[in-house]
């Protein structure tokens, strides 16, 4: 109750716990990509599809459990996120189904049909999904772990250098026998959950020691010792990884973070003057950078003539046009390899659905991404705030960074569209960052607890008739 | 597969995705308002229709009391206070409805009155209704103690209308 002079009472609605709309959107999000995957079918084959029952029953499986899974233990959470994440992780079901129908680019050599694998990493990820949503029984508990998880995220980041570069990168650790996953992709979470434990405690040394100058609060020279740090930590990366995406990410995160935690505009100068001239300093000296910022400028000229993947990407999003030549009927295999399933995966997207197609999945990104920063606005707690921000901030990263790779507007980068392209460790990680996200939501829209009835207006009463 | 089909199924896949991009908005909108400002009056009146529904037994003239009693103070005893006033001191004009709930005061953050006061203790005293509904100070220990008229307070005592309590230099009151 407002207790001043005022005559309004702000309060808040009694939000409902809306799962009968989740439910609903679900059960939408399932039919969608098992139309998409008939539609697959026909295009190629003239028939429906042999599988389409198994992948409906599967997919359909996998999204009713998740669904009572939250309406068990996290009933107030957001009624969107999970929805958007089955929906484009169905999508991206099909459109790795669809490429497995080339024979050019799924060969033995290149690692075969991709689907049913990313079939069974798509059920971990939901797996850890419900792991993290009944075992986390409140977030607040991962605010113990700040520092720990400063270690482990520095291990994972670091651990890649001590295997073989891939596909020109050094961001995978390869298990002998057992596969090769991407330590970034857990890192992300890692990351986001010391910063936001780091900045709880420290935030009001970083926004209010400060001096004005020109429109600017100019922090004291000490107070930019963290920023240096994680600044100097992510060039390392983007030196001996040689990987801009984790590199972008890991810094643009912190600086996301630090601005929403001190509200002061100067951090985010300070952020971008030190990432273009990191990265400027970088790209002077190190030849795999050299050659994604060469390629990013000139697509139509390759070193050992032809064209680039960038400029395949072009082409494809070029044939697609506005409305696209509908799924299964693009020629995105002309890109090569496996990079049409993973990296270029929005090629294939932009070409067989088109720009409105393209549009649409860019917008349900951004719909997650805007799910998870309400969050942050509801949530009560400041951890928990910051947590939201940090995951939705790394998430939204990673969509920019992918999408403005393959859309030319930044040079190409080693990352996995959210969801979308083929890779284990990229959506078992997402599943569990939208897990973190949705237990946070649940602990941000739950009613407050109603208070005990006054006594003294019972007891009156009934003494007194 | 004919031409036809196609473009259909594919013009129709455009629709259905775009369909849920809509339908998610739709289902955002509600969040759009999450805040609801309501006068005080018509509040006080939301949360008097409950308490009269949860004994519907009660007989009619004790039914009839209540509203006369809800009508005239929000309170159900004739002549209870409504309100505490600061009336001296650097918040003088802060109201807080008393609506049955305890008040402390103090230098605390966490106060429900916060005084910036030198000759204030960071818990200083707390007001808070009894059984009957009779307001009642209690001083919770401080150090430049609490005043009631004239009077510094050892015990919890009832407050009567209009007597001003002092602080260091602030000065409440209860008024109707």
């Amino acid at each position: 109750m407002s207790s001043t002079t005022n005559t309004t009472t702000i309060g808040t609605i009694g939000a409902p716990s809306r799962r009968n709309t989740e439910l609903a959107l679900l059960v939408f999000a399932v039919i969608i990509p098992v139309f998409a995957y008939i539609n697959v079918g026909l295009a190629k084959e003239e028939t429906v599809p042999a599988g389409v029952l198994g992948y409906t029953l599967g997919l359909g499986l996998l999204a009713g459990v998740a669904h009572l899974v939250v309406r068990k233990w996290a009933p107030y959470a957001d009624p969107l996120m999970l929805p958007i994440a089955t929906l484009l992780n169905g999508l991206g079901l099909v459109f790795i189904w669809r490429l497995d129908q080339e024979p050019q680019i799924s060969t033995p050599q290149l690692g075969g049909a991709m689907a049913p694998g990313q079939l069974m990493w798509s059920t971990l990820g939901v797996a850890l999904f419900l792991g993290v949503l009944i075992f986390l029984k409140d977030h607040r508990v991962l605010q113990r772990y700040t520092y720990i998880s400063m270690v482990v995220a520095l291990v994972l980041l670091i651990s890649p250098i001590f295997f073989p570069a891939r596909f020109g990168a050094r961001i995978w650790i390869t298990i002998p026998g057992v596969g090769s996953l991407q330590p970034g992709e857990f890192a992300k979470i890692i990351i986001a959950i010391f910063f936001a434990g780091y900045l709880m405690v420290k935030r009001d040394a970083l926004a209010l020691a400060s001096r004005r100058f020109m429109g600017l609060y100019l922090p004291r020279g000490r107070d930019l010792g963290p920023i240096l740090v994680i600044w100097a930590l992510s060039l390392m990366i983007l030196v001996f990884e040689t990987d801009l995406g984790t590199s972008l990410l890991f810094f643009g995160l912190f600086v996301i973070m630090l601005y929403v935690a001190t509200e002061r505009t100067s951090w985010i100068v300070f952020g971008l003057l030190l990432s273009a001239g990191g990265a400027v300093a970088v790209a002077t000296f190190e030849s795999h950078v050299q050659v994604r910022v060469h390629n990013w400028l000139n697509p139509l000229e390759l070193l050992n003539g032809g064209v680039t993947e960038t400029a395949q990407a072009m082409y494809s999003f070029g044939s697609g046009g506005i409305l696209g030549s509908g799924l299964g009927q693009g020629y995105s295999r002309l890109i090569g390899g496996i990079a049409p399933k993973s990296d270029y995966i929005l090629a294939t997207v932009g070409e067989e659905i088109g720009l409105a197609g393209l549009m649409a999945i860019l917008m349900l990104y951004g719909l997650l991404i805007e799910r998870g920063i309400r969050t942050a606005l509801a949530a009560r707690d400041p951890f928990g705030k910051l947590l939201a921000v940090g995951l939705s901030g790394a998430f939204a990263l990673q969509v920019f960074v992918v999408a403005g790779g393959v859309t030319g507007l930044i040079p190409l980068t080693g990352m996995t569209m959210p969801f979308l392209a083929q890779g284990g460790s990229s959506v078992i990680a997402n599943w569990a960052l939208v897990a973190i996200l949705l237990r946070i939501s649940d602990t941000a829209r739950r009613p407050a607890p109603t208070p005990a009835p006054s006594t003294d207006a019972e007891m009156t009463q009934v003494v007194r008739p | 597969m004919s031409e036809l089909t196609l473009t259909v199924m594919r013009l129709g896949f455009l629709a259905v995705l775009w369909l849920f991009v809509i339908v998610a908005v739709q289902v955002i909108r509600s969040d759009l308002f999450g805040t609801r400002v309501t006068q005080r009056g018509a509040a006080r009146r939301g949360a008097q229709e409950p308490r009269a529904q949860r004994q519907p037994a009660a007989p009619p003239q004790q039914q009839q009391r209540r509203q006369e009693g809800g009508r005239g103070n929000n309170r159900q005893r004739r002549g209870a206070p409504t309100k505490l006033v600061v009336s001296e001191g650097s918040l003088t004009g802060t109201t807080v409805a008393l609506q049955g709930q305890t008040i402390s005061l103090g230098r605390a953050h966490d106060s429900t009155i916060v005084l910036d006061d030198d000759y204030a203790s960071s818990r200083h005293a707390r007001i808070y209704p009894d059984r009957d509904g009779q307001w009642i100070v209690e001083d919770l220990g401080s150090t430049n103690g609490t005043y009631l008229d004239r009077t510094r307070l050892t015990t919890p005592t009832p407050i009567p209308l209009g007597a001003p309590i002092r602080i260091g230099k602030t000065v409440i009151e209860l008024r109707k």
